[in-house]
């Protein structure tokens, strides 16, 4: 399943449109501490997360996630879209809570790790 | 001339809703004195309303107090802020209560008591203090720094409010003065533990929620006087002002090493 795929079915606000959009999505993570993000997030992840700062572009590059939604229509910090673009991270946008969105990527087939 | 300063940098008082209702200003004065603490900073969460009832409680005794603050972001980040202006504290407090939403449970999270330097008591604080401000972290620290304050990330080696736990690593371009660590490690061990931050200038405090916390752990500082500026200065290694590697034992193990001495 790629990106683009979920962004239809859960009517997600694309916040930095870039190729990411097309990649695959091979699991979901739902944190709002990145340190926990840093040690058991996994590539292809979708990262659920109301956290807005620009460190969240930092780790989703740095475990090479497929994405990051916010939830709860939480804007983001106005350098974390700058520093996505620049990094080519994917962050969506979504206004559902963690808990209802974690449930409708389940539904949609999206699994943890477990 | 410079000389060794014991400062513990972090106390709560009976303000925050976390720690005992017996933590007012007599009891904290009356303890710093006890474990020979050179200075303190009373830091609050979110608010600095009781500090200026321990500045009064001091008396003729040598302890010198700090007007701070413990400000959490809206990252859910704790930052130490210290001044040597009680007005700097106190407009930092007018900033932090135009961005901190909610009312305080009393039952949930418990009373926020607001004294005089007796321990009578003047009022009750109805913000969540226990809550996050609106701020981003880089906006406290900023506010913090634009006071003339210290801003201290406060407890890095904890997981939970600290800034490493919340936010994975500490943003590059933060002005922060320096890392705080909690009774639970070392500075050799957050050095191992945290390599990349090695370099940084790290205290360690209490974060005294009860009078019996008050100097379990403490920071050495060779200063000129016991000033906010004077510990900035330190953290930078300035002039010869510098963080003095910690003497071994909290305040119990400082009395026998009195009494046998």
């Amino acid at each position: 399943m790629t990106v683009r795929d979920i962004v239809g079915s859960l009517e997600l606000e694309v916040l930095t449109d870039t190729e990411a959009l097309d990649g695959t999505v091979t699991g979901g993570y739902v944190s709002d501490l990145l340190s926990d993000v840093i040690a058991h997030g996994k590539t292809g992840d979708l990262w659920v997360t109301l956290q807005t700062h620009r460190n969240i572009v930092a780790v989703a590059a740095l475990k090479e996630l497929a994405g990051v939604i916010l939830v709860n229509g939480r804007t983001p910090d106005s350098d974390t879209l700058s520093k996505a673009r620049e990094e080519g991270v994917l962050v969506l946008g979504s206004r559902l809570p963690a808990f209802d969105l974690a449930g409708r990527l389940y539904q949609m087939g999206i699994r943890g790790s477990v | 001339m410079l000389r060794i300063f014991k400062a513990d940098l972090h106390i709560h008082t009976c303000l925050s809703p976390c720690a005992e209702l017996s933590l007012g200003p007599k009891a904290i004065v009356d303890k710093a004195v006890q474990c020979g603490l050179d200075v303190i900073c009373i830091s609050d969460h979110n608010s600095s309303e009781n500090t200026s009832a321990v500045m009064k409680a001091v008396g003729n005794r040598s302890v010198k107090v700090l007007p701070g603050m413990e400000v959490t972001s809206k990252e859910e980040v704790h930052i130490l802020a210290i001044f040597d202006s009680l007005d700097n504290a106190l407009r930092l407090q007018t900033i932090v209560y135009e961005h901190l939403p909610g009312e305080n449970d009393p039952e949930a999270f418990g009373l926020q008591v607001v004294v005089n330097e007796d321990h009578d008591v003047l009022g009750f604080n109805n913000r969540l203090l226990a809550g996050a401000t609106e701020l981003s972290v880089e906006q406290v620290v900023d506010s913090i720094s634009d006071l003339e304050g210290l801003a201290i990330a406060a407890h890095v080696d904890r997981e939970a409010f600290g800034i490493i736990g919340q936010l994975g690593f500490i943003p590059g371009e933060l002005r922060l003065d320096g890392l705080e660590l909690s009774a639970n490690t070392s500075p050799e061990q957050a050095r191992r533990r945290f390599p990349q931050y090695a370099g940084r200038g790290f205290i360690r405090s209490s974060d005294a929620h009860s009078a019996g916390d008050i100097g379990r752990v403490w920071t050495s500082f060779l200063l000129d006087e016991p000033s906010a500026r004077e510990i900035k200065k330190a953290l930078r290694g300035e002039d010869g002002r510098r963080v003095v590697p910690e003497h071994a034992g909290g305040c119990a193990s400082l009395r026998e090493q009195q009494v046998s001495g």
